[in-house]
């Protein structure tokens, strides 16, 4: 057993490195997107807001998989045409930039108005305050509902099998298919569970942090 | 010496300061006294550029000014909120040093200097590196007076000081504002505490409200 797992490990790493690769570039463009149509919806220009609401409405009203579907199969039919990767990376963006704009526009709602005013009457630019002042304490606010899309968004990731692309999922069930056997797909749990645990880790430190202030 | 001239704030159709004149001088303390809901703290968020005028105009030693505009570069006026609003992300010396080298661009050293010295004479040394909710209410109320003094304001607003302070804190504050009067600092207190009031302002402004 010990050398059909080495036999087949290459292919299940290779399969993590592409998962693992999905969930950077969705959480390091989707995060700070996510914070600017969080602004976006608290915005006074009330137009901005109806269109955002309408893309996070779109973004979390239907499935995912739908959405990869229409990226990668979908839009070449209008002419638009993505590699397997890129779709599946723009698709991962458009979504998650939805639940992170909401879930930033929940934060920024909470920080009492009178810390604006506050910062006004020091006579500090609106720049100034949203980066020293309002920023900080929305990322606090923020973090948990942040952590928990984190966790989704590795798993999320397995459903980029759908346009053909070797993730971690799709190297344990070729593995299982061609071998007849349960050995991949419990290793493929496995993979996920470290690296959720890895996530889970990082998000607790990241949070015992935030937590030398109230 | 302040000057407020003819200042009308309505909220929608009601009127809530109507035609309001009135003089601040240098190194006195004006109270604004009155019952809940007759426009003190409106009044305030006027003269602290909170809140838009509807007419009237504020002139600071003759010159005019709007206390609105939000970039002037010297600070006339500055504010202790009645819920002190200090930056919980911030220790007490980054609440203090913020505004002072961000929009003054003073030197940090300078500044943490400047800020050790008046939270030394506000009983607040040893401090420094503590975060907001580590402090009691009324020393966020002398951090949050710190904070509006590093930006060496003309004068200093509060808005209903004792409000939260339990009755011996409130002789406290008190003695704060006398002795920021001894060094020459022009103080606006909006209060509907009649004692504290008489206890130290020079000129009490009563206002009343409009039906």
């Amino acid at each position: 057993m010990i050398q059909y797992i080495e036999q087949i490990l290459p292919a299940l790493l290779s399969g993590t490195k592409m998962t693992l690769s999905i969930f950077f570039w969705t959480l390091i463009v989707s995060i700070p997107l996510g914070a600017l149509v969080g602004m976006g919806l608290i915005s006074k220009f009330k137009p901005l807001v109806w269109l955002l609401n309408l893309y996070v409405w779109l973004m979390r009203g239907t499935p995912l998989l739908l959405q990869l579907i229409f990226v990668f199969y979908g839009l070449p039919i209008l002419g638009i045409i993505f590699e397997r990767y890129d779709a599946a990376i723009f698709a991962f963006i458009l979504n998650y930039t939805a639940y992170f704009g909401e879930i930033f526009r929940g934060g920024f709602q909470s920080v009492p108005r009178g810390q604006f005013e506050s910062a006004r009457v020091l006579r500090l630019s609106y720049g100034q305050t949203i980066r020293k002042i309002i920023i900080p304490q929305v990322f606090k606010i923020v973090l948990p509902s942040i952590g928990n899309e984190v966790i989704n968004l590795v798993k999320d990731s397995s459903l980029v099998y759908v346009i053909g692309l070797g993730d971690l999922l799709r190297a344990g069930n070729v593995a299982t298919a061609r071998d007849v056997t349960l050995i991949p797909l419990i290793l493929v749990g496995i993979i996920y569970l470290a690296l959720t645990a890895v996530c889970t880790i990082v998000l607790k430190i990241i949070e015992k942090r935030s937590n030398v202030w109230q | 010496m302040l000057e407020i001239k003819n200042l009308t704030k309505k909220f929608g159709t009601k009127t809530v300061i109507d035609d309001l004149s009135m003089t601040v001088k240098d190194n006195e303390i004006m109270a604004i006294v009155g019952p809940s809901g007759a426009g003190k703290t409106t009044l305030l968020r006027c003269i602290t550029g909170l809140e838009h005028v509807n007419s009237g105009e504020f002139f600071w030693n003759g010159t005019k000014f709007d206390p609105a505009e939000t970039d002037q570069k010297n600070t006339i006026i500055g504010v202790v909120f009645q819920d002190y609003q200090l930056f919980p992300n911030l220790t007490v010396m980054g609440n203090i040093t913020l505004a002072p080298t961000l929009v003054k661009k003073e030197p940090l050293s300078k500044v943490t200097t400047d800020a050790r010295e008046l939270l030394k004479r506000l009983g607040l040394e040893g401090k420094e590196s503590l975060y907001p909710y580590q402090l009691s209410g009324g020393q966020k109320q002398r951090v949050a007076i710190v904070r509006a003094l590093a930006m060496s304001p003309k004068i200093l607003c509060y808005d209903e000081p004792t409000s939260a302070l339990d009755p011996a804190l409130r002789d406290e504050v008190a003695e704060i504002i006398l002795s920021l009067k001894k060094q020459e600092m022009t103080q606006i207190v909006v209060t509907h505490d009649m004692d504290f009031a008489q206890n130290v302002a020079d000129e009490i402004k009563r206002v009343e409200q409009i039906d």
